[in-house]
């Protein structure tokens, strides 16, 4: 990236542009954001104070964090993104759920 | 220092102005302290100022890590109200606006608090039945609370969109004792007059370590040295997360999210009151300000950051909902705009509590809500740091009430921080 466009972008108003695996890159005002994507249910007999934690409790990182996208207005599948609280940066996207590339591969 | 009345603003115009003594001084750290709050925002101060007023506490310090009034004490739409209907609640916020209605006398310094009502508009008869119930309960609790119907609201407030608005416009419940103050004024205020009663209010000061043992806090690394403390209190909201897992606590309730604020060019005189657009409509909030912009917000941008800048989609959802309610702003011109990051809870409510280390407290979580809270949050969280013990206003405001099922869920949104605006 250019040198004077990288400074400008970081401290400016910012459109996150996010790769969906199936849509392309589009603008986040098509996806509507869910939440941390590195929670992990307990299971179902699981002592309150785990389920207390898992509903409540969240690490709020400063970083690069894993969160969860629904593409409301383009394929409507979750993805989950790879993205920077701080910059917007993101690193990786890829749909939640995890076979979802054999169903797409049979359907077409 | 020389204190503000008529004497002396008469005896410093004959002297060119140039007499008055700094507002608050610049001292060096001490090694040790008997308490020390970290955050010099509004909470931060006011918790400072009360310790010394109403506790007689000494040798006391402020950490602010940039300079007082640049975070969120500067990033507000000065809005105070008392609004709340759960218990605990009401009496903390109503706690808050009797605070505020003396604050100026109080602190010897003029924070501009004008009560020129807070008036949220209803548009369907089941959201004026929600308003009703709200605000009866308001009235219960000896909090001022009214509905206005359309012909009081027309009388009141003649320029809204009563013609032909997406969600008419069909009354208001207003509080008259809410309005607006100075979010500049208030956190200078209190810096000043905690400052006078001997607090050390240290800027640039960043804390960027926290050194301690199984249950306590021994000591935290700052930009400025190594500071000791008996007794350290956190009000760093939008970052809390940040200094609790600094000192190895873990996860919070809470999810940082940023909250943008628009101010206009200066116009004439337009608007007495702060109108909501928020019961059963969309979610806008507006008022004048004394030098005539346009001081509005709207939603949250939705996605957890730590950014404190905002993004387009909100600027546009929110200049949408301007012109839904006030079309005659349609050709005004944006000034700025900013964006904050607050600490969104998972009930929508605070935290002023124990933690689990026998020397740290916290005050947290403030969600929207943290400019008008901030004296009743300064108040409590100093009587709990004096006392140990929570006032029984904030008792269940804690962490511990996740787990009882005591949320305090004013807005009924669930376990989704950003459902909680």
């Amino acid at each position: 990236m250019n040198g004077v466009l990288v400074p400008i972008q970081n401290c400016t108003v910012d459109m996150i542009r996010i790769k969906c695996p199936y849509c392309g890159e589009r603008d986040h005002s098509e996806f509507t954001y869910g939440g941390d994507a590195s929670i992990k249910y307990p299971a179902l007999d699981a002592p309150e104070s785990e389920w207390t934690k898992a509903i409540f409790f969240r690490e709020n990182i400063r970083g690069m964090q894993k969160e969860t996208w629904h593409h409301t207005n383009g394929c409507r599948l979750w993805l989950e993104v790879e993205r920077s609280t701080i910059t917007h940066e993101i690193k990786s996207v890829k749909a939640c759920h995890p076979q979802i590339e054999k169903i797409t591969k049979n359907k077409s | 220092m020389t204190r503000f009345n008529a004497w002396n603003v008469f005896k410093n115009g004959f002297t060119g102005q140039k007499n008055w003594d700094r507002q608050w001084r610049d001292p060096e750290p001490k090694k040790e302290y008997d308490i020390i709050i970290i955050g010099g925002g509004l909470h931060g101060l006011a918790t400072a100022y009360y310790l010394a007023k109403n506790h007689n506490k000494k040798n006391i310090a402020v950490l602010e890590k940039g300079w007082i009034g640049g975070g969120n004490a500067g990033r507000n739409t000065t809005i105070v109200r008392s609004n709340y209907m759960l218990p605990g609640n009401h009496e903390f916020y109503e706690h808050s606006l009797k605070l505020w209605e003396n604050l100026s006398h109080d602190l010897n310094y003029n924070v501009m608090f004008s009560q020129r009502a807070h008036v949220s508009l209803y548009h369907s008869p089941g959201a004026k039945d929600g308003a009703a119930r709200r605000y009866n309960i308001m009235r219960l609790h000896g909090t001022d609370a009214e509905l206005w119907d359309l012909d009081t609201l027309k009388k009141n407030i003649p320029h809204l969109n009563y013609n032909d608005a997406r969600f008419p416009i069909m009354g208001a419940a207003v509080q008259r004792r809410a309005g607006n103050a100075r979010h500049d004024s208030a956190v200078w205020g209190y810096a000043r007059a905690a400052d006078s009663l001997g607090v050390d209010i240290l800027q640039n000061c960043e804390v960027t370590g926290v050194k301690r043992s199984q249950n306590n806090i021994e000591s935290l690394e700052t930009s400025r040295g190594t500071l000791k403390a008996k007794k350290v209190g956190f009000a760093v909201a939008g970052h809390t997360s940040v200094l609790w897992q600094m000192a190895g606590l873990g996860n919070l309730p809470i999810e940082s999210h940023k909250l943008q604020a628009f101010v206009t060019e200066a116009v004439k005189p337009l608007l007495d009151h702060v109108v909501v657009y928020g019961v059963g409509g969309a979610h806008f909030y507006i008022s004048q300000s004394d030098k005539g912009s346009m001081v509005f917000g709207g939603d949250l941008d939705w996605y957890k950051s730590y950014a404190q800048r905002g993004n387009l989609p909100m600027v546009q959802d929110t200049a949408e909902a301007a012109m839904a309610i006030m079309p005659c702003l349609g050709r005004i011109r944006l000034l700025r705009h900013w964006a904050g990051v607050m600490d969104m809870s998972m009930d929508g409510s605070f935290f002023i509590c124990k933690t689990p280390l026998s020397n740290l407290y916290l005050n947290a979580g403030w969600n929207y809500g943290g400019f008008k809270a901030s004296p009743a949050s300064g108040w409590y969280f100093a009587d709990l740091i004096a006392n140990e013990k929570p006032h029984k206003h904030v008792q269940n405001h804690n962490l511990e009430r996740f787990e009882k099922g005591i949320n305090i869920d004013e807005r009924g949104a669930g376990p989704d921080p950003k459902l909680h605006g």
